[in-house]
């Protein structure tokens, strides 16, 4: 009798903490109580030097919506501040900007150079090299074109094809510019070495702007990356930061150097402000699993409910982050696997490499991994760490 | 020009993995001649489109939000035209809310809008936002008795039509039956509740020890009044929560029926505290029945018939429970005398009951997920 007793007083004692929990999360609209409560936080103030000059911009743009020139300014100052943020609302804000040219059969060259920049964003490869390909046949010396064209055919793993893309620069833009084309599928292709010595050269000009400082720098660092040199890669990446250009493609690359050498606090303190860029969170919540932090849970049903969002609007382009999160946050190889295939068949860099042979080792599939296998070898890949996935699968028994 | 050509190259490998694009939930529920709605629209875009941050201080407050709510509903009404067989749909603002979504905090408007008339063929003309942002999609979820339908605005497909299915009545009473009786099967923890308290009925007490009942009447007479007075007690709050007149917050009633489970077990290994088993059911009932209220407003309940579907869904669940009933009561029955019944069949059923309840009132009160489903 007592016993039972003891057993209703905890069943009740239970309820009541949870009755508790429940006033803190209710899940239906509310209406607030308090004036000051803040909701929401924009992306900049009113006074930030950004928001004066969108505002500029945007008011050149009213007066004269079909202006040409006013219509690529702020599509460009809006493409410039998506890489910032890493937030895809400025690229809809842009080809908004664009729409009265945007579905024109031969659009001018400077809105045709934009809508490739758009399109390849939203992995629209081919349509962008179209447009791409359009540019060039009016203007064979368009440097923007040919750059852009060799960045998408690189994603392909179309590299003879990306390296003449490259080589048409030679002549048509500052030395830098071709070199840093080169180097970056050098990379990959097996010729690293001397192309980042003549990389460094290029990082002591103090000429460079700070958006191809960091270029160079974060090509420096990947690359070194990827060949081991951990010292030289934290130098690069810190020579990214110190610009002060805030870049999201940055920030993700150096927390990857992060967790690949263990270092998941430093991960937690670089992008636990990030959280509402969806690769950052993913690599804050990998950190968190691997410190066995209370935040991870949270973080973790956060991201399947922002890729179940985006399967919903039926877009693509989280594919890789999606594998990664299913191979690494929720130890599902069956379901990651397929996805990461998907995404190899469209973007194949290094990373998409790694998580399809990641997500081929943990599902135990030899012939998943077998097309980065073929890569690797084909183009001589320098990347010690996929060359290390490829030899385990090689040698598994499967 | 040369910024730009950084620029595009370094654009490649980036918002791949982004924050979210910008998408509003637009909710439509066709209720015979008029239509109610909810649009959750992000602050953020809000705040691109019309301007919500008054102080500049890149926050938005509620009271800023508050101040304009005018503007907010003057705007998303001029982007959303709703008609019904060519007869345009004047459309009213009803309240507005906030709520968080993945990506941040969503202005909500609840809305009701006229249509003249019964609604055959439903067009949606939607164009939020498009002219600032090209990528924004509209996701829309259409309910129409109890059916859910979705669809995707963007701006190449902004204007849509829908057909709605004639509706009969009797199909409608048919279709909420069904759901009733796979309700009460499929929601194991209300067969539990139910088989719990079941399960001493063939037996009596007698110094201090379970003996085999007597007569097949008096086991009847058991089952009828627990069973009774538990339907009196759920079809009582099913009715008064699908009526909007009492409303609980899911997870406490969801708990709450956890628990109820655990402690009708508890009650079979400790038969004295519970000597009116009927008296347990009725209360307990009263709980389970806001349990069948959520589903029955998940399927949407069209307002004009809503006596009708809540009596057809109420008597779906009691044709599944009495089916229920009539498979547990014969085989209970005739097992009644053997010596396992009271130990293995009444104990160890009543033990896997209250671990089975355990788990759920933990996930549930705690919102913890303890086993894959």
């Amino acid at each position: 009798m007592r016993r039972f007793r003891l057993m209703i007083i905890t069943l009740l004692l239970l309820w009541f903490m949870s009755l508790n929990q429940l006033s803190m999360a209710s899940a239906e609209p509310y209406r607030p109580t308090d004036d000051a409560q803040v909701l929401e936080r924009l992306s900049f103030k009113a006074s930030d030097p950004v928001a004066r000059q969108l505002d500029t911009l945007r008011a050149d743009l009213r007066r004269n919506p079909h202006n040409l020139e006013a219509a690529v300014k702020l599509a460009t100052r809006y493409i410039e501040q998506g890489r910032s943020e890493g937030d895809p609302r400025f690229l809809g804000q842009a080809q908004a900007v664009l729409s009265p040219w945007w579905n024109d059969l031969a659009p001018p060259i400077p809105a045709l150079l934009l809508r490739a920049t758009i399109r390849q964003n939203a992995h629209e490869f081919d349509q962008a090299l179209a447009d791409l390909d359009q540019v060039l046949i009016a203007q064979p010396s368009n440097a923007q074109a040919w750059l852009t064209k060799a960045s998408i055919l690189q994603v392909q793993s179309r590299y003879d094809e990306a390296r003449r893309a490259c080589q048409r620069l030679a002549r048509l833009a500052a030395s830098h510019v071709l070199l840093g084309c080169l180097s970056d599928l050098a990379g990959v292709t097996g010729q690293s070495a001397k192309s980042q010595e003549l990389l460094r050269q290029v990082l002591a000009d103090s000429a460079l702007s700070g958006r191809e400082r960091i270029w160079i720098a974060t090509i420096l660092a990947e690359t070194s990356a990827r060949t081991g040199a951990i010292r030289e890669a934290e130098q690069y990446f810190s020579a990214a930061f110190t610009v002060g250009i805030k870049d999201q493609y940055v920030l993700g690359a150096y927390a990857d150097f992060l967790l690949d050498h263990g270092r998941y606090r430093d991960v937690v303190s670089l992008v636990q402000q990030e959280t509402n860029a969806d690769g950052l969170l993913l690599r804050l919540a990998i950190a968190e699993q691997a410190l066995n932090l209370s935040t991870l849970q949270r973080h973790i049903s956060e991201l399947a409910a922002r890729f179940a969002v985006s399967r919903e609007r039926g877009t693509t382009v989280h594919v890789r982050e999606e594998a990664r999160f299913t191979l690494t946050l929720q130890q599902d190889a069956h379901r990651a696997l397929p996805l990461a295939q998907a995404n190899w068949n469209v973007q194949r860099e290094p990373a998409d490499a790694r998580i399809l042979l990641e997500s081929a080792l943990a599902a135990g599939s030899r012939a998943a991994a077998q097309p980065v296998i073929d890569w690797l070898k084909a183009n001589h890949v320098e990347d010690f760490r996929l060359q290390q996935l490829a030899k385990q699968i090689q040698e598994a028994a499967f | 020009m040369r910024i730009l050509f950084v620029i595009a190259w370094l654009l490649l490998s980036v918002p791949a993995w982004a924050h979210k694009p910008s998408d509003s939930y637009l909710s439509l529920s066709i209720q015979d001649d008029h239509i109610e709605g909810q649009w959750d629209i992000a602050l953020r875009d809000l705040a691109d489109a019309i301007g919500l941050d008054s102080d500049g201080d890149g926050q938005l407050t509620w009271g800023e939000v508050r101040n304009k709510h005018d503007e907010i509903k003057a705007y998303a009404l001029s982007r959303l035209a709703l008609s019904a067989d060519t007869q345009t749909c004047t459309t009213q603002v009803l309240e507005q809310l906030i709520d968080h979504h993945t990506d941040g905090a969503y202005s909500v408007l609840k809305f009701r809008s006229n249509c003249d008339g019964a609604i055959e063929r439903l067009h949606v003309d939607y164009r939020l936002l498009f002219d600032i942002d090209a990528q924004h999609k509209g996701l829309l979820r259409l309910t129409q008795s109890g059916h859910i339908s979705t669809a995707i605005f963007s701006q190449e497909s902004p204007a849509q039509e829908f057909s709605v299915a004639k509706r009969s009545r009797w199909n409608e009473c048919i279709q909420f039956i069904h759901e009733g009786i796979w309700h009460i099967w499929l929601g194991f923890d209300h067969v539990l509740f139910l088989l719990a308290l079941l399960l001493p009925a063939v037996l009596v007490r007698a110094a201090d020890r379970w003996q085999a009942a007597g007569t097949f009447s008096s086991v009847c007479w058991n089952v009828v009044s627990i069973v009774t007075a538990f339907t009196v007690a759920h079809s009582l709050t099913l009715s008064l929560a699908a009526l909007d007149i009492i409303r609980l917050p899911s997870r406490l009633v969801e708990s709450t029926i956890a628990a109820s489970v655990v402690l009708a077990g508890l009650g079979n290994l400790y038969p004295m505290m519970m000597t009116r088993r009927w008296m347990i059911a009725f209360g307990f009932g009263l709980i389970h029945g806001f349990g069948f209220a959520a589903v029955l407003t998940d399927l949407g309940l069209p307002h004009d018939s809503l006596l009708l579907s809540l009596v057809s869904f109420n008597v779906g669940v009691e044709l599944g429970q009495l089916a229920i009933v009539a498979t547990f009561l014969p085989l209970a029955y005739l097992i009644r005398h053997s010596w396992s019944y009271p130990r293995l069949v009444l104990t160890g059923g009543s033990l896997a009951v209250i671990a089975i309840a355990l788990v759920w009132f933990t996930e549930r009160a705690f919102d913890l997920q303890l086993f894959p489903l």
